[in-house]
């Protein structure tokens, strides 16, 4: 990677409770130039027949992705930082391991490019010292990029959780979610 | 990254390369139409093609990758390959000669790279044959003493005559100048990207020279200077000739050894985009797998069924408690089950939000 200042005591912290389902992070990741102007960012409705709840996911940047270790064509990479790269386009082959194995269902396949495609943290402006567009958006902070120190002010109650637990397995990331205070990991079952 | 010698690896590698030499030893009619002024450049593809023989193998090796070969076996022994000929051969004629795909990514990003991937595929038909002997020319002897006749050259492969042309014809023209057509397509494929990559402020921040510019410049060099060695004698009475044949030789070979280790492996990956399809067109016929969150079809139940295969190979395991699996969930299940599991967390703590 280029020169850059990335800022290491910036961290992204994700709170899902808080997600009004306005879309602002959609609109706001495909303007991010690093995903060719296609937005990455996913927001669904959990179960649209009993509750109008949403949810909002980003890449979590896994510590030992498994996309990248399940991907035949070596096309995903972690950097220095543990920002986990979207697909390099000359290797991809657009088999969609990434997209099945992904605990956190992340990836997304185009199928017109026939090419894989995620969030890469909005390289482009985190390596220049800048935040990701969607948090840069989010009304209600659901999506919030900033330090420890300022997310412990801001939210008294709640605890930045990234350890993971699904059945087995359990996956530790850079990307944190807001758990009630206290909390060590969130348990998938 | 593992830095071990994967020694498998490298008994095929060996082997395959002597097989080349072999070839080229009897393809040349034991070195009777090899030139040995090309001998610098055998040296560099017997190197590269032991390279790409070694990463190959230990590529294949990779739990995933070694699942789709498998997978295509089976269906080759299974006779089921066979149904998919035609649309292999379909797909390889739109996604390798002409690389479809592309185009939905950017009509100028297309042209590029078709312009690029058409002037190295016939260089490689040109230049490779030629370094390994298998392809000569002669001068027919019966026209070559008599100055009043037009003298015809003869084309040979593997030692056999395969046609004569004029000298001076349009064939000739053609023939002669083959590299040349190939330079001109990869130099206005090579700024065509190379404009793209310095302005696109996406692939700036991402790019890194060694992985994305240098194989441009490489091209680029190699393009220039293969020029260069005949517009150097045809116009400038070969002035630049030694530094051009140089230059073009140490950019060549250095293309050639790098194709294993850098950007240029991508040429040798791509037809497993063909493997990948017709793995998913299989898996379809077998059954489609049901997310049980959203309870509709998302992936073949094959794909599912290998992942779980191949992550555990992986020393991932997302067998839950009931045992399913995490897997036999689809993206937006995933996303929603994570969600409800906050939900739940939240309500173990009294169910009120929290800030």
């Amino acid at each position: 990677m280029p020169v850059t200042n990335y800022r290491t005591e910036q961290e992204f912290f994700v709170d899902m409770q808080r997600c009004i389902g306005c879309k602002a992070c959609e609109m706001a990741c495909s303007e991010c130039e690093t995903n060719g102007h296609e937005s990455m960012i996913h927001v669904n409705y959990i179960d649209r027949a009993v509750t109008v709840q949403t949810t909002v996911q980003v890449c979590m940047h896994c510590d030992d992705p498994v996309c990248a270790n399940v991907c035949p064509a070596d096309a995903i990479t972690k950097d220095e930082f543990g920002v986990v790269h979207t697909a390099n386009t000359a290797r991809c082959i657009g088999c969609s391991n990434c997209v099945m194995a992904c605990p956190f269902g992340v990836p997304k396949k185009d199928e017109a490019y026939d090419l894989m495609m995620k969030c890469n943290m909005c390289y482009d402006r985190t390596s220049a010292g800048k935040k990701p567009m969607c948090a840069t958006v989010c009304p209600t902070q659901a999506l919030y990029y900033g330090t420890r120190e300022e997310i412990a002010k801001m939210r008294p109650n709640s605890t930045p959780v990234n350890n993971f637990i699904f059945g087995k397995e359990s996956v530790s990331t850079k990307v944190n979610i807001m758990m009630p205070k206290g909390s060590t990991s969130l348990i998938i079952d | 990254m593992d830095m071990s010698l994967n020694k498998k690896a490298l008994f095929i590698a060996t082997g395959v390369s002597l097989l080349l030499i072999s070839f080229v030893f009897y393809g040349s009619r034991k070195l009777q139409n090899f030139d040995p002024a090309l001998i610098i450049y055998l040296f560099g593809t017997v190197f590269a093609f032991f390279g790409i023989v070694y990463r190959y193998t230990v590529w294949l090796q990779r739990p995933p990758t070694w699942m789709y070969f498998k997978r295509t076996f089976q269906f080759f022994f299974t006779g089921k390959i066979f149904l998919h000929v035609i649309s292999f051969a379909k797909e390889f004629i739109q996604n390798i000669g002409f690389q479809k795909f592309i185009y939905p990514r950017g009509r100028s990003r297309w042209i590029g790279h078709f312009l690029m991937a058409t002037g190295c595929t016939m260089a490689f038909c040109v230049t490779f044959p030629l370094t390994f002997g298998w392809i000569n020319f002669t001068m027919n002897p019966a026209t070559s003493i008599n100055p009043s006749r037009v003298h015809m050259y003869e084309a040979h492969f593997f030692g056999f005559k395969m046609f004569e042309f004029a000298l001076g014809s349009f064939v000739a023209f053609v023939i002669f100048k083959a590299l040349y057509w190939c330079s001109w397509l990869v130099i206005a494929g090579v700024l065509i990207f190379m404009r793209r990559r310095l302005t696109n402020a996406g692939l700036v921040a991402t790019q890194t020279f060694e992985g994305d510019l240098l194989p441009l410049i490489l091209l680029l060099a190699i393009a220039v200077t293969g020029l260069g060695l005949s517009y150097g004698y045809e116009y400038m009475k070969g002035i630049a000739y030694d530094y051009m044949a140089v230059t073009h030789a140490i950019t060549v070979i250095m293309f050639l050894i790098w194709i294993p280790f850098g950007k240029f492996f991508h040429i040798i990956q791509r037809p497993a985009q063909i493997g990948a399809h017709i793995y998913k067109k299989e898996g379809i016929k077998r059954g489609m797998a049901v997310c049980p969150h959203t309870h509709q079809e998302f992936a073949t139940q094959l794909h599912i069924n290998d992942l779980k295969i191949v992550t555990k190979e992986l020393g991932f395991d997302f067998t839950l408690e009931d045992g399913t699996s995490h897997l036999d969930l689809s993206p937006e299940g995933k996303r929603s089950r994570l969600a409800m599991a906050h939900l739940k967390a939240r309500q173990q703590n009294g169910g009120n939000l929290f800030g």
